[in-house]
């Protein structure tokens, strides 16, 4: 997410293709050492709901996600 | 005598020579700032629906996000209620000893989290979140509709920053309903708690937890039983 642009496209690719996965890799540390938070959208087993995860690592981020969503760090206001 | 003066006008202006250069250049510096300020204006001025679209877009994705109750909630009433998950405890402390004296929901089922959505779930929970774009985010408590606490929470970005925009409102929601679902506590934790009142005005809060109450029983149909004490 950018303010004023809303929702950009940053990197997208085949994580079981290598070359996909390390540029994916590099993409979700730059934006995290951005200071960006980074949240997986999944449904909680059992109800159904949906809701958001929080992942500080790749490794965090389930294998059933279709997408990461960066998103600025929150504040107090 | 005029070969001395020459002599003269030669050294003053080799002396004035690095003055001169730092005035043009820095003149020219200035005078590039400008130009690219006005063009990037004029850049903006030929795509007035630049927010516009950023705006569709952040609905898009918050309505690929967010459960179909909630997504219906946004695009009808304009805010997303969320209900809270620290059952035991509540938003601050809130103890399940004390929830029982009150008739709140006995700690068994209160750490499950809320049974079932909607109306029902609302009832069941301790307490709810509504979530505005670009406002605070207000607690309350569904039963009653007494007003909790307000949280201010921001996500700024060093670029907005310098630019001087911010995130689309859907953006705004999405990300207050990601940290709120994600951690709840962490968020509760990194925003800034005030009493009710502060940045929203309360009446305008009790009514729009009216229409949500209006909008779910229309929703459940209009010969639903009404909950007591509403």
């Amino acid at each position: 997410m950018m303010p004023g642009h809303g929702e950009v496209l940053i990197a997208e690719g085949d994580p079981r293709l290598s070359e996909d996965e390390e540029r994916l890799i590099a993409e979700f540390r730059r934006q995290l050492d951005e200071g960006m938070w980074a949240a997986v959208p999944t449904t909680r087993p059992g109800s159904g709901r949906r809701q958001a995860l929080l992942v500080k690592a790749y490794q965090d981020v389930p294998a059933s996600a279709d997408r990461v969503i960066f998103f600025p760090r929150a504040a107090g206001g | 005598m005029v070969l001395a003066l020459l002599v003269l006008a030669l050294v003053a202006a080799a002396l004035m020579l690095p003055i001169a250069v730092r005035t043009v250049r820095s003149r020219t510096d200035r005078r590039r700032a400008r130009w690219s300020r006005r063009r990037a204006e004029r850049r903006e001025l030929r795509d007035p629906g630049r927010e516009r679209r950023a705006e569709q877009r952040a609905r898009e994705l918050l309505r690929s996000c967010v459960n179909d109750e909630e997504w219906a909630m946004y695009r009808d009433l304009g805010f997303i209620r969320v209900l809270g998950r620290l059952q035991a405890e509540g938003p601050h402390g809130l103890s399940a000893p004390r929830r029982r004296f009150r008739g709140g929901a006995p700690s068994s089922e209160a750490s499950r989290g809320p049974a079932r959505t909607g109306a029902e779930g609302e009832r069941q929970a301790g307490y709810a979140y509504l979530i505005y774009p670009h406002k605070p985010i207000v607690a309350y408590v569904p039963r009653t509709g007494r007003l909790l606490s307000e949280y201010c929470v921001e996500f700024p970005e060093l670029a907005g920053a310098i630019s001087h925009s911010r995130l689309p409102d859907s953006d705004d929601v999405l990300a207050k309903w990601m940290a709120l679902t994600a951690d709840e506590r962490r968020l509760i934790n990194e925003s800034n708690m005030h009493l009710p009142g502060r940045q929203i005005d309360p009446a305008r809060v009790r009514r729009d937890l009216w229409r949500l109450r209006e909008w779910e029983r229309l929703r459940r149909g209009p010969d639903a039983p009404v909950a007591p004490g509403r």
